[in-house]
């Protein structure tokens, strides 16, 4: 890339980082995306790169250490002095970084579903808020598939715990009795799954349909669903919908035992669009192996990525007061359809789809609903509920609409 | 609504024919809803199609569940299709003729989802339950014990006389019972269609009692005549006072209470220069204060008095809180009421042998994880923190076996062998190169092997990636031993307890009857008395290690197959392979037994206690372990005299 | 007789001079004095790891000299590490809330505060209420006392119910084990009230010192740290020199023998588990304000052998052995596995050492307890008799 920079006009650098974990348990996962920055970054370049100048990506590995990822971002945003984050996946590393960045004011773009309840001035959230995913596909459970009877099953952290205590309100506030919302709660990695599966099957007895939403992670995902399959209960019989679950997951499992099951995300490789086959051959084409998925947050880094791009280039300067300012009401297309806009609130507006598992580990899109605005504080908990995010116009991130009072500036970490 | 519909479907069916249409001509009408249907419009295009007098509707409804159904989307003309590569072979609907393309470009799939299949389903059900097909009569059945229905009573009715298949036919019997218990019109057949069903276990038969005995909660100054009350419901016993009094708000029987946010609210509108009731608001900071601004205001006629604590006893007192079946007719609740306490009872029999079974299960997991383990710590009285690693090696090569003999009966039938020659291997070698020269450092030993196993680990990675790799059961495994809805465990489960005891077997012969056996024992007892009874320590130290890996090795296999393989699943497994042998007793095999079970029931028995926290279970078991062994220093089986000493 | 203590043990002097003058040359470097050639984010660094020796020297107390092979000790770090982190994140969040309490309507009430200090703290794990674990969070120095005494209790306990019924050697390295796991496990569950895998964050925002900059703060951390080392270090080294000290190596060495000599063997163990067992939890409480975050994957089983390795490596029984391995083996970890050591390129196949590093340690672990069972400490052992035998002749 060195060689490449005599093109430049001017000798000034804008710089990438990049936190995504390239060793320990979330480099499965947070690999991938660092590829795609890669990629994407090679990709400005051959393109003109930006403001007439080069982008280098700088790539350091918080090793899925929680605490690394502070010192890292740390030292990217003091050492290396970038100009905009890409990075972390799980919700620990993000709000082990969030103090770091709010006191240096960087620039980060979060890119993976989470569990909202944050609103931050430097964090743009390009993943799905509850709203984009949670409760939609707890709509689809109640409307296309009639079930009044819920497991919610997850791994024992806080996006799970949040999301779960938003569905319990928002189904209670539906009409599902809470005697009728079962939850469990397993450690990472679970394996013994047996019982649980059993306790699940047990909910039929109540004569209702019974359906499964599922907020397990990872690894422990092998389990439950081989154990379902054993015990005879097919997606027709229990519906199961996963929101840890994208093409890149499924690459680990034997598909068969889940055909029929289903997963809502804002992205699937399999949407037919001309956008998504395009970058999908930019993808096999820069890891040089055709086999290779794309998945959701892949997407959310391409729409942050592109959306950054513009903002520097409407702004005119790399400068992170000045990106920011340029980036609400940013407008770019969506790999699936229709245009993500970027909103007041630091998350965008995107479609959510629901797709089938189908044999060969891709899902198959059932349903997709027009562009879900990300609500950074859920309308499903009461004290959520009267807090709302504005940074452009309130220049708030937790104002409290009920006393019109802005609570704190700073997030919660 | 749709069970409406459905009725006039039927009907409609059977009227005489008014004109001729066809199908395609049907669907155009509702040309969306077929395209891209969803639960609240196939409804519709069912409805629609009810009316039509034409030919080959059941079978254009097996095509649009089975997303067969195409759209060209240039004039929106629908086609049977079937997919070949990149092309279509189009079916016209009408005419059955038949075209092909080349590329689908230009042409849509109806996807519907579960839910509009399992109403296309529901519809075809008519079709279907007296079909010369087997599978598609069964499918039917299926379809109906999902989603019972009033409407489907009739025709399963109809169809059990010339139902050929014994089977199919006692399964056609039972759901027409379960069907008269629930929506039978006949009050006699309906307890008789109940009786019989009492003490079934199914879930379908529970749901059926408890869809028949769904109860409302009500409120009243008196109970209505006629009401089939299930249960009058006493404050402080069934409901708090609390509920009840909210309860009575909410039917708007009684004032609401003023709450602490009512205070604040009522108090912040009624703020004027800094005071509210002639006070300063800076100095209500305390809820005694605000209490007392608010008795102002409440004296003043400014805001809603306070419910007085007699108020509130006498607005309860006043009034009945029960519940209510919905069926008002008061001998079939009681009959089902019967059923289910037979069935109640059953099924905690049912719950507690299942219970037993999955405890089994575990334990017998932990017992082959932790057998080799036990070998190579009781008779060689050393740790080896690599036995984990040893376990994702053996799970490795079934893998690795898997991708190159597909068939899986055959792959695991290599598989188990060669994860024991794998690991036997790997054992031996890590005797050889550094257990031997630590022998007389077993705290060393713990940590070289410690060191060996980040090795095995951090290369299993790099070479296999650090997602989880599928191991995949034969056929003949798959699925579950099922007695009932209540008892089943899945056969890979029974497979591993079949494995456990085989191995138990094959242990303590080869420990009680065998030459190497012998010397085991003797080199476990006294290593010095035994080298000088020409047993070679050297030699039996090998070898016991290499059998200790090889064990774990084949475990690797089959917790393989129940669960995952990931470079860390022998991390999972150690700390609980290290205490069924420290729980169990170190040097015995009835130990470890005894110690896989107890760690096994226990964990279950917590779980049972807790079931929304898997997590509480695991740590609760750790902490009893721990405690047990104070009281039980050398485990449940111990060795006697010389062999027990440090 | 003045001095003994100090004139027996020269490498004390030695090490607290090297320890004076490398914080005197880190302080000049730093960002905060204007040098800037350490960057804030490295003397964290430096930082932590002067945390890190300090738990090493507890260890090697424990295992090197009384030769309890303890799995468990860096729970006792992370105990610590809770303690203080529960005082930060209330204090902080007080703060915080006390400032937007002031735009409501009416002066909030203490109740209101709390609640909102609950739903701030908790409002990440789906709850608002304040767990009884909680109980004295709004008191520094009640927290403080918890750093030393929660760890101290536990050992306590621990070590009393385990001596008690004389489980040593690897029994009580699993037993200690499965504290640890059970330790973590608990800690991983929300309804312990300590945020479950989110852990307590934000922890270097210290409540008081907002207005200064985090180059600043770092360094009163790092200064902190390098005190609690040196202080830490003279305890260890009075502990293990003089009588009492020759009864805890007697006791590593043969415990049946000094208990038939008439020592309580129990008494002493426990003591020394105990005591390490405060230290640690002291050096995790200065450990994570600097890290910035503490979470239950912090105390998982395996930090705890980690730590073990550290001062085999270093060097047991010597105690600037488990300084010179945590120090080294942990800065060499994160500088391999930070991404900034340059990849080996073989042609036909890259190293790159993100992945290769632990395989690297692994094994040279393994090396070490085979080949030089005293540890990098060793060659120092053997340079100081050279000199010894040198001046001799």
């Amino acid at each position: 890339m060195t060689a490449a920079s005599g093109a430049y006009a001017q000798d000034c650098t804008i710089k990438v980082g990049v936190l995504h974990s390239l060793s320990g348990t979330m480099a499965i996962s947070e690999t991938t995306l660092a590829e795609t920055m890669q990629m994407l970054v090679e990709g400005q370049n051959e393109a003109g790169g930006l403001l007439g100048c080069e982008l280098e990506a700088v790539v350091v590995d918080p090793a899925s250490d929680w605490p690394l990822f502070a010192e890292k971002a740390r030292e990217l945003l003091t050492v290396h002095k970038v100009d905009v984050i890409f990075g972390n996946w799980t919700s620990v590393s993000r709000k082990s970084v969030l103090p770091v960045i709010e006191e240096l004011n960087g620039l980060l773009f979060y890119p993976v579903q989470y569990e909202g309840e944050e609103s931050s001035k430097n964090v743009f959230y390009t993943g799905a808020a509850p709203n984009q995913q949670a409760i939609p596909a707890v709509d689809y459970f109640l409307e296309e598939l009639g079930v009044e009877q819920f497991a919610l099953l997850g791994t024992d952290y806080v996006y799970p715990r949040t999301t779960n205590n938003i569905l319990e309100a928002y189904l209670i506030e539906k009409g599902i009795a809470p005697e009728n919302i079962f939850v469990n709660y397993t450690p990472f990695g679970q394996s013994d799954w047996a019982t649980i599966v059993s306790d699940v099957v047990a909910l039929g007895a109540g004569g209702n349909q019974v359906g499964v939403v599922s907020t397990i992670n990872g690894d422990a995902n092998v389990g439950f669903y081989k154990e379902l399959a054993a015990a005879g209960v097919s997606a027709d019989d229990i519906p199961a919908v996963a929101f840890s679950v994208g093409e890149e997951e499924l690459s680990g499992f034997d598909t068969s035992e889940l055909v029929g099951h289903l997963a809502a995300w804002n992205y699937f490789m399999s949407a037919d669009t001309p956008e998504n086959e395009a970058f999908i051959a930019q993808w096999q084409e820069y890891t040089g192996d055709d086999s290779r998925v794309t998945n959701d947050p892949m997407e959310a880094h391409y729409i942050g990525f592109n959306m950054w791009v513009n903002a520097v280039t409407a702004a005119g300067s790399a400068d992170v007061d000045a990106v920011r300012t340029a980036m609400y009401g940013q407008e770019f297309p969506n790999l699936t359809g229709g245009t993500a806009v970027m909103l007041p609130n630091h998350h965008l507006s995107k479609p959510v789809l629901i797709g089938e598992i189908t044999a060969d580990g891709q899902f198959d899109i059932i349903s997709q609903t027009s562009e879900v605005e990300g609500d950074a504080w859920t309308d499903y908990l009461p004290e959520s509920a009267v807090l709302t995010s504005d940074w452009k116009d309130l220049g708030c991130g937790m104002y409290n609409t009920e006393t019109e009072t802005c609570v704190q500036l700073t997030s919660n970490y | 609504m749709l069970r409406l519909l459905f009725a006039c479907f039927v009907l409609c069916l059977a009227a005489p024919v008014a004109h001729a249409q066809s199908l395609q001509a049907i669907l155009q009408g509702h040309a969306d809803a077929v395209e891209s249907p969803s639960r609240k419009t196939v409804d519709a295009v069912i409805a629609s199609l009810a009316d039509a007098p034409v030919d080959g509707i059941p079978t254009f409804l097996e095509d649009w569940r089975d997303k067969s159904i195409w759209m060209r989307t240039s004039d929106g003309v629908f086609f049977s299709v079937v997919e070949d590569g990149d092309g279509l072979i189009l079916t016209d609907l009408d005419s059955g003729e038949e075209t092909t393309v080349a590329d689908d470009d230009g042409f849509s799939q109806a996807k519907p989802n579960a839910g509009v299949r399992r109403v296309i389903s529901g519809a075809l059900v008519q079709f279907l339950l007296s079909d010369p097909d087997i599978s598609r009569r069964i499918a039917a059945l299926d379809s109906i014990g999902r989603d019972p229905s009033a409407d489907q009573l009739d025709p399963l009715r109809a169809s059990i006389a010339g139902e050929p298949d014994a089977d199919v036919l006692a399964r056609k019997q039972q759901l027409e019972r379960q069907l008269t218990a629930q929506f039978g019109t006949d009050t006699d057949a309906r307890i008789a269609a109940i009786n019989h069903l009492s003490g079934d276990l199914s879930v379908e038969v529970r749901g059926v009692i408890s869809q028949i005995l769904t109860t409302r909660q009500f409120v009243a100054a008196s109970i209505p005549d006629g009401t089939n009350v299930a249960q009058i419901l006493v404050i402080d016993e069934d409901l708090t006072a609390d509920e009840a009094y909210q309860l009575l708000v909410s039917e708007d029987l009684a004032p609401a209470t003023v709450s602490t946010a009512d205070i604040v609210s009522t108090l912040t509108a009624q703020i004027a220069d800094g005071q509210v009731a002639g006070v300063a608001v800076a100095t209500l900071d305390t809820d005694a204060a605000r209490y007392a601004a608010y008795e102002t205001l409440v004296a003043n006629g400014d805001a809603a008095p306070f419910v007085s604590p007699e108020e509130r006893a006498a607005a309860l007192d006043a009034h009945t809180f029960y519940t209510a079946y919905v069926e008002p007719n008061s001998a079939i609740t009681d009959a089902a009421e019967d059923a289910q306490a037979a069935i109640s009872l059953q099924l905690g029999v049912g719950q507690t042998f299942d219970l037993t079974l999955d405890a089994l299960s575990l334990a017998s997991i932990y017992f082959l994880a932790a057998i080799g383990l036990a070998i190579t710590f009781g008779v060689m009285g050393v740790i080896n923190m690599a036995h984990g690693e040893f376990i994702m090696m053996g799970a490795y090569t079934g893998y690795v076996v898997q991708q190159i003999v597909p068939d899986y009966t055959v792959s695991i039938l290599i598989a188990l062998p060669l994860a024991f020659m794998v690991t036997f291997a790997a054992g031996v070698a890590m005797e050889r190169l550094v257990i031997r020269h630590l022998y007389h450092r077993p705290l060393e030993t713990l940590l070289a092997t410690f060191g060996i196993a980040i090795v095995l680990q951090q290369l299993a990675k790099n070479i296999f990636g650090t997602q989880a790799r599928p191991l995949t059961s034969p056929d003949w495994l798959a699925g579950a031993w099922v007695l009932n809805d209540v008892v089943q465990i899945s056969y890979i489960r029974i497979a591993i307890f079949v494995l456990a005891l085989l191995f138990l077997g094959l242990i303590l012969f080869i420990l009680k009857r065998t030459r190497l056996g012998l010397e085991v024992r003797a080199v476990t007892q006294n290593p010095g008395m035994a080298a000088s009874m020409g047993i070679n320590p050297d030699r039996i130290n090998m070898l016991t290690f290499g059998l200790g890996s090889g064990i774990a090795g084949i475990a690797g296999v089959a917790i393989g197959l129940y669960a995952k393989v990931t470079s860390e699943m022998g991390a999972d497994y150690i700390v609980q392979s290290f205490m069924t042998v420290v729980v169990g007793g170190v040097g015995n095999v009835w130990g470890t037994l005894a110690g896989a079970s107890l760690i096994g029931f226990t964990q279950k028995g917590i779980e049972w206690f807790n079931p929304s926290n898997t997590l509480a279970a695991q740590t609760y078991m750790i902490l009893f372990v721990i405690l047990f062994i104070q009281f039980r220093p050398k485990g449940i089986v111990a060795l006697k005299g010389r062999a027990a000493g440090d | 007789m003045k001095n003994t203590f100090i004139a027996r043990n020269p490498s004390v002097l030695w090490f607290l001079l090297a320890l004076a003058v490398f914080t005197v040359v880190v302080t000049i470097l730093s960002e905060a004095t204007g040098f800037g050639l350490i960057s804030t984010s490295f003397l964290k660094t430096l930082g932590k790891t002067l945390c890190l020796c300090l738990v090493a020297i507890a260890m090697d107390v424990v295992w090197g000299y009384c030769g309890i092979l303890s799995l468990g000790h860096f729970a006792f770090f992370g105990i610590g590490g809770y303690a203080i982190g529960m005082w930060l994140m209330y204090a902080r969040t007080e703060g915080l809330v006390q400032v937007s309490l002031q735009s409501s309507a009416l002066p909030p009430t203490p109740q209101e505060i709390t609640d909102a200090i609950g739903s701030q703290i908790f409002g990440v794990v789906g709850s608002s209420d304040f767990p009884v674990i909680w109980a004295f969070s709004h008191s520094l120095t009640l927290q403080l006392l918890a750093v030393i005494l929660v760890p101290g209790l536990l050992a306590l306990i621990f070590g009393w119910l385990a001596f008690r019924s004389r489980v040593t050697g690897v029994y009580l390295s699993i037993l200690t084990q499965a504290m640890t796991l059970a330790l973590s496990l608990y800690f991983f569950q929300n309804d312990t009230g300590l945020r479950g895998n989110n852990g307590l964050s934000g922890l270097q925002n210290i409540p008081g010192l907002e207005d200064r900059s985090q180059a600043v703060v770092s360094l009163w951390f790092f200064w902190g740290s390098a005190i609690a080392l040196a202080l830490g270090y003279v305890l260890f080294a009075y502990v293990v020199s003089g009588k009492f000290g020759s009864v805890v190596r007697a006791i590593r060495d043969n415990e049946a023998r000094v208990r038939f000599l008439g020592y309580h063997v129990e008494q002493y163990k426990l003591f020394i588990f105990t005591l390490t067992a405060m230290v640690a939890g002291i050096a995790g409480a200065l450990y994570y304000p600097q890290a910035g975050i503490i979470n239950p994957a912090e105390i998982a089983p395996i930090a705890s052998i980690y730590l073990a390795v550290w001062v085999a490596i270093g060097g047991r029984g010597r105690l600037y052995g488990a300084v010179i391995g945590a120090a080294l083996v942990s800065l060499l970890s994160s500088w391999f596995t930070g991404g900034s050591a340059p990849d080996i390129n073989l042609g036909f196949y890259v190293i790159k050492w993100t992945d290769w590093w632990l395989v690297l340690l692994g094994l040279s672990f393994v090396l070490v307890t085979l080949y030089f069972p005293k540890g990098i400490g060793g060659i120092f052992d053997a340079l100081g008799r050279k000199r010894v035998e040198g001046d001799a002749s």
